[in-house]
């Protein structure tokens, strides 16, 4: 009688948290897929290029390309606010993503295009110190670099 | 935390969308100045602009986007009078959308 006292028991629990991960799936997690929807987390986790660089394309090799053109200014005073403005002259291009190799994580942004967004997006980063601004650039499959080096005089990633 | 945004077209038929959305952009690195304790990490990890119930662009930032972060694409397709939907989203769950007239 105590034995299956003790396993009606066990069942109960199981089914309650079996309703609980249920609750939280509905309530918390499928919000939180729908937000994250093909965010390469792991190349934001990344400390170092190499690592950036695998996590968004894996072995894939990565051609230099003038299509690209990464525009910002040749001196930043103030590493906190520094426009750069990405330009890729090519078609079907899938996604655009902006990397600092040395900042503490190089990853800055990536952005996803569908067919009629022209592939030009401008933003302000933040620099640690003097560095290449890298882009690399999804089209036709392939994925192609461009780069272009700010000195920056006071760095804007600390404080 | 919200978004202000200019949706126009421009002469090439396309349309330019600029927006500004304030938000602090904490890294987790900094510490505060008075209790030298860090700042908890706050930033806005994702934007989208949807046309039609599209989503047209996504972007994906992590903290080294500039505090008040900008943010400026353009769309073909789009003509005056449509409506974009701008949404916004951070790490800490907060998250916001506004609607603009295509002008």
């Amino acid at each position: 009688m105590k034995t299956k006292e003790l396993q009606r028991r066990a069942v109960l629990k199981g089914a309650a948290a079996t309703g609980l991960v249920a609750l939280a799936a509905s309530w918390g997690l499928i919000g939180n897929l729908a937000h994250a929807a093909n965010r390469p987390q792991m190349a934001f986790d990344a400390d170092d290029v190499d690592g950036t660089l695998k996590a968004l394309f894996g072995e894939n090799g990565i051609q230099d390309s003038e299509a690209i053109v990464v525009k910002g200014p040749e001196i930043a005073e103030n590493g906190a606010v520094v426009p750069i403005k990405v330009t890729a002259n090519m078609d079907n291009v899938e996604s655009i993503a902006i990397i600092v190799p040395k900042n503490p994580a190089p990853m800055v942004a990536a952005f996803d295009l569908q067919p009629g967004v022209v592939p030009e997006v401008s933003v302000r980063i933040k620099m640690g110190k003097t560095s290449d601004v890298v882009a690399l650039v999804k089209s036709n499959g392939q994925i192609f670099r461009g780069a272009s080096e700010v000195k920056v005089t006071i760095g804007g990633c600390g404080g | 935390m919200s978004i202000k945004a200019k949706a126009k077209m421009t002469s090439n038929n396309n349309v330019q969308v600029k927006m500004l959305i304030k938000h602090p952009m904490e890294t987790g690195q900094r510490k505060d100045s008075k209790t030298g304790e860090l700042i908890p990490a706050h930033f806005v990890d994702v934007v989208t602009c949807q046309w039609q119930g599209k989503e047209m662009l996504r972007a994906h930032w992590g903290p080294a986007i500039s505090k008040n972060p900008y943010l400026s694409f353009s769309i073909s397709g789009p003509q005056a009078g449509d409506t974009l939907l701008l949404t916004w989203h951070d790490n800490t769950g907060k998250s916001g959308e506004r609607e603009y007239t295509i002008g």
